[in-house]
């Protein structure tokens, strides 16, 4: 069946069968590779995008169920050749090593970001606890959103 | 999804949940079945959102239901010891009509529940009146994104009456009701009352021993955590 | 090998002791870097493996013709498809690259499908008929020992072994089965040439190996074959070993298409080796100011099914087994084992973490047996410059700073870590398990030493080649980056010598240049640092030469204040330099583990801060501060990103991570159950780099991937220890183990 959505801002159709996920959509047939699949099972966040304003697992999420639906994904947060100031944020603080984890960090900050634009540091480490990253620690993540936190206050 | 991801599971129809908007109704007592543990984070009674904040990760409770959770009934589901210590009740429909049922009547072993594959899970009342004192807690070898290897609901209202319910010590939630019993006629529990009702809760509870923990180690933790919720209904 | 001071002061940013922002970061940061997973080629076949469902078993017959009859299905191969060698390992080519016969671990790779669709692929590979008779399996590494089922055995003998000490300790350890778990599972493309060859893009720390191995097994010649650096979600050793190289190259020849595969998570925990899982017995020797007289060990490590890297890995455990200590008097047996486990291999700190955390035990129960303070009796045992190592009695030569490491780990402020008695800040977490009451805390130090670069007379050696062209300085190397930052360092390292401000690392293949050798051991920045550091010094040199200067910038060539060249007239000629660099020899060591095995060493201390819920067992590890030997820190900020991430790696094996394997069979291959620190478990880190030159790197910098590793367990259980007096001789520590002790 074919489902249609808006993906980054464009409508989009895609050929989709059940029970394919959306991240499989998005990566094969859409071209939209920015999103990783690193577990299938909604326990890295490797593959988060936003569905319908919220955060969400695309590998949870059934493709036909993306139907009418407004997705961003990471190839949609930045424009006109500028980072969007998250991963600007991430470049300067060298919280991207291997960049395996960082699409997925990217649409959970965007998430936090958007909702909180002053989180304290506790609020940022509870909004990231879905993204595991296994090359920083961690640390140079949480620096990066500390500092833009301390910008837009 | 997981299991379609894996290749276990091949549904030739599927019937998409997510946008009916009957099911994301939260009207006083009951709850849609698509009503996400986001929400139920942000609005819910106290025991029930600190249990939804620590249900999977963010972006899970974005999209993780009440329903989901009901119907994959899974031991070590977060937020249904708190159905259980409310008595809560899970409404079902079908075409042939609608039935509602108890926690316990619902949840009917591991994974198991009474629901007919024709049914829907609609939604789940929790009691217009709870209990003043409602504390939660569950414990985990990490501090997110943790399947519980115990947890635990308290309640406690001004008459004394207080409510234990338990996840993952049994094939479903359980209320360990002796020592709710034992501890629900005591006023002023001391330090000997106390240490009888952790006791009582760690004999009541039938955990089992698997990859994640031991069976003698949740028996314990049990009595612990029910230990400790009670204390902070008690202060 | 001099070191040189840097370059003068210049306007250029991005020299050795910057910081650059990444050249990879953007391509990253907006999803649009081509990993492994993320390649395609016009008529791709997607592969897929089957895998043996019992760790021991006969194979008495395989059909594969019901996969082959499924529609879309264009080849399943198994043994007898295997033209060449049919064996392959990155030490002694011992693992069929299918099975034939038997299976000697459970998930042992038995067919492979190549199909239209990754589905249909999967589905068919499930659909291959396999009759197994089922075998008793071996998997206890002490009946393997005694049944002498064992890929080496170490013996090391130094000094008077008669002494006896009057303080003598004695304990036995266990390490569980860490694992790598990168979060970029294992995927790869091979594209057959059309003329019989083939080009392989996959996940790898070690292009050149994997093409050695591929060559062999397809029996082409090595020109035919070209391994090609490959955009890697992260290694940490599960990559050096060859897992679906061949299988992608073998379906790729056979069906004259392109081929990918991709591992699903599960099958990524199986498809790779993990860290060997140990068990130690020491034996330590004091006198009664707590100096080590003697020091004996018996290491066995469990290789599981194939070899692997086992035999260095027990190498390094062995020759590491009393750590930065010194001792005249020592004697450590070591065994790698041979079971039907899942074959172990190198992972992060390789073979240096087990023993790490066996000896720092011993260290700080000598320290409360005689009532010294931990720090105290590491102080009277410090290993430094000069001192013959413990146990091969090899002369350290590299600057060795251990005193310093202890001292500036001491002195670093026990920082109010912006703990409060919010309960997401207490052990349990958003979890509300705790409350101040329950808690105790405690603090744990230790100090570990990892040698640096390969040993035991291992040709170890990176090729890099430097080119200055119009677009500025260009390093060519095979050197794999994995997120560690080479692509930084040795761009750093070309614009300093050059003094050029442009500069970028282009990776070629195994046809364009010569090995790097391993992206492990925590060498590149050291051995293909120095190859550029020389290439491109001697391209400097050459180009003064030939224009009568005596400094190089983007201008051109200068000779005092005038420009005697502009770089236009420069880049007429065409300036490239190639340099194959080779660190001090090393060799193997006599009967006696006696001999210069090590090319390079470096020491870190960790300090681990933690609160304990003792009644349910709960840690919280607030922060672990390190001081760390850099020789020289190239990049501060990759510097700090390597501290973390082992750091956090470390705190993972110390109370979270495991691979459950019961009869040979892996029960938690899923995120789900083998748990990796979240950013919620993440404990602060202060880190404080001692820079002291003198060690062969250029400018004296030396590897630190792995030193963040070997003491962070090992300083948590410490500090777990003093919290609640348990004495916790495995890790990772589980919270029954505190929580139900009878310390």
């Amino acid at each position: 069946m074919i489902v249609a959505f808006v993906l980054n801002g464009e409508r989009t159709t895609a050929r989709v069968m059940t029970p394919i996920s959306l991240l499989e959509v998005l990566r094969d047939d859409l071209g939209m590779g920015g999103s990783k699949n690193a577990c299938e099972q909604g326990e890295c966040g490797s593959c988060s995008v936003m569905l319908d304003g919220e955060l969400v697992c695309s590998c949870l999420v059934m493709a036909v169920d993306a139907e009418g639906s407004d997705i961003r994904t990471v190839e949609g947060v930045s424009s006109g050749g500028f980072l969007h100031p998250v991963q600007e944020a991430m470049h300067r603080a060298g919280a991207v090593q291997c960049g395996f984890c960082t699409p997925g960090f990217v649409m959970a900050a965007i998430d936090l970001f958007e909702h909180n634009p002053s989180p304290s540091k506790d609020d940022i480490r509870e909004a990231l606890a879905g993204n595991i990253c296994r090359c920083t620690g961690y640390g140079a993540i949480i620096r990066a959103f500390e500092d833009l936190a301390g910008e837009t206050r | 999804m997981v299991e379609t991801n894996f290749g276990h599971a091949s549904p030739e129809e599927v019937v998409v949940l997510r946008r009916l908007d009957e099911l994301t109704e939260w009207d006083g007592n009951r709850l849609g079945a698509g009503v996400t543990w986001r929400r139920i984070e942000r609005e819910g009674p106290k025991a029930f959102a600190q249990a939804a904040r620590t249900v999977g990760s963010p972006q899970i409770r974005n999209a993780a239901t009440v329903g989901g959770n009901v119907g994959t009934a899974s031991p070590a589901g977060d937020g249904l010891p708190f159905l259980a210590a409310v008595d809560a009740s899970i409404d079902l429909a079908s075409s042939d009509g609608e039935r509602s049922l108890t926690w316990d009547q619902f949840f009917t072993g591991v994974k198991k529940t009474a629901r007919r594959p024709d049914e829907l899970i609609t939604g789940v009342r929790i009691p217009e009146e709870l209990p003043e004192r409602q504390e939660f807690a569950k414990i985990g070898v990490r501090n997110a994104m943790v399947i519980a290897t115990v947890c635990c609901v308290v309640t406690r209202r001004e008459s004394g009456e207080t409510r234990v319910a338990l996840g993952s010590v049994a094939p479903t939630p359980m209320r360990a009701r002796r020592a709710e019993e034992m501890i629900s006629s005591l006023s002023k529990p001391g330090e000997s009352d106390l240490a009888e009702f952790a006791r009582l809760v760690s004999e009541e509870v039938s955990p089992i021993t698997d990859h994640r923990s031991t069976e003698e180690y949740r028996r314990h933790a049990a009595g612990v955590l029910a230990r400790r919720l009670l204390e902070r209904c008690l202060k | 090998m001099t070191t040189r001071t840097a370059r003068p002061a210049t306007d250029i940013e991005g020299l050795i002791g910057d910081s650059p922002l990444r050249p990879d970061g953007v391509s990253k940061l907006k999803g649009e870097f081509d990993f492994a997973q993320d390649l395609s080629a016009d008529q791709m076949l997607w592969g897929a493996t089957l895998r043996s469902p019992h760790p021991y078993a006969r194979i008495v017959s395989v059909d594969i013709a019901p996969a082959l009859a499924i529609g879309g299905v264009h080849a399943v191969l198994t043994a007898e498809d295997v033209p060449g060698r049919a064996r392959f390992g990155l030490e002694h080519p011992d693992q069929p690259v299918l099975a034939s016969g038997t299976v000697n671990y459970w998930g042992e790779p038995v067919a492979v499908v190549a199909a239209e669709d990754q589905r249909t692929a999967r589905a068919a590979a499930q659909a291959v008929v396999v009759e197994y008779e089922v075998l008793d399996p071996l998997v206890d590494m002490e009946e393997a020992d005694r049944r002498d089922e064992v890929f080496r055995r170490m013996r090391i003998r130094r000094g008077d072994q008669g002494v006896i000490g009057d303080v003598v300790i004695e304990g036995t350890y266990e390490v569980g089965m860490q694992d790598q778990a990168p979060l970029g599972t294992e995927a790869g493309l091979a594209v057959p040439d059309g003329s019989g060859g083939v080009d392989l893009y996959a996940t790898s720390q070690f292009v050149h190996i994997d093409h050695e191995q591929v060559v062999a097994s397809l029996g082409l010649r090595p020109d035919q074959v070209r391994s090609h650096p490959t955009g890697i979600g992260g290694a940490f050793g599960a990559r050096e070993d060859v897992n679906l190289h061949i299988h992608l190259c073998l379906l790729a020849l056979h069906t004259s298409r392109p081929v990918k595969m991709v591992y699903h998570r599960a099958e990524s925990f199986t498809g790779h080796v993990h860290r060997h899982p140990a068990r130690l017995w020491y034996r330590h020797h004091a006198d009664r100011e707590g100096r080590l007289l003697r020091v004996e060990a018996r290491v066995v490590i469990d290789g599981g099914a194939y070899a692997s890297t086992t035999s260095a890995v027990l190498a390094n455990a062995s020759y590491f087994a009393v750590g930065p200590y010194k001792c005249d008097s020592v004697a450590v047996d070591g065994v790698g084992t041979r079971t039907n486990n899942p074959p172990c291999g190198a992972m992060r700190g390789f073979g240096a973490v087990q023993v790490c955390f066996g000896y720092e035990a011993q260290m700080d129960r000598i320290a409360a047996e005689i009532g010294i303070d931990p720090l105290e009796i590491r102080r009277r045992n410090v290993l430094t410059t000069g001192d013959p190592m413990p146990t091969t009695g090899q002369i350290i030569e590299t600057p060795l700073p251990t005193m310093e490491v202890i001292d500036s780990l001491e002195a670093m402020p026990l920082l109010g870590n912006g703990r409060s008695d919010d309960p997401v800040h207490l052990p349990g977490g958003t979890g509300l398990t705790t409350d101040a009451a329950h808690v105790v805390s405690g603090v744990g130090y230790a100090l570990g030493i990892k040698n640096l670069g390969f040993s035991e007379g291992s040709d170890d050696y990176a090729q890099a080649r430097v080119l200055l062209t119009g677009e500025g300085a260009i390093v060519e190397t095979a050197a794999i980056e994995v997120g560690q930052g080479l692509v930084s360092v040795l761009a750093q390292i070309a614009r300093t010598e050059l003094g050029i401000s442009r500069a970028a690392v282009r990776h070629v293949d195994t046809s364009r240049i010569d090995s790097a050798g391993s992206t492990s051991a925590s060498r590149q920045t050291q051995v293909s640092g120095g190859a550029t550091f020389e290439a491109a010094a001697n391209l400097r040199r050459r180009i003064l030469e030939t224009f009568g200067g005596d400094r190089l910038d983007d201008e051109g060539v200068w000779k005092g204040d005038e420009r005697v060249a502009p770089m236009s007239t420069v880049l007429d000629n065409h300036w490239e330099e190639t340099v194959t660099f080779r660190h001090p020899p090393t060799f193997e060591s006599d009967e006696d583990g006696q001999g210069v095995v090590h090319a390079d060493f470096a020491v870190a201390g960790h300090r681990a801060i933690v609160d304990v819920d003792v009644e349910l067992g709960l840690v919280k590890v607030h922060r672990v501060d390190t001081t760390q030997d850099v020789g020289r820190a190239l990049n501060p900020q990759a510097v700090r990103g390597q501290i973390e991430g082992g750091i956090l790696q470390g705190v993972g094996l110390a109370v979270m991570e495991e691979l459950i394997v019961e009869d040979g069979m892996i029960k938690n291959p899923n995120f789900t159950d083998y748990l990796l620190p979240t950013i919620l478990d993440a404990p602060e880190v202060e880190a404080l780099l001692i820079e002291k030159e003198g060690s062969w790197g250029p400018y004296g910098a030396k590897g630190v991937g792995e030193p963040p590793t070997i003491s962070s367990t090992a300083a948590v259980v410490a500090a777990i220890r003093e919290a609640t007096g348990t004495a916790l001789t495995r890790v990772p520590v589980r919270p029954q183990d505190i929580a139900l002790s009878d310390h």
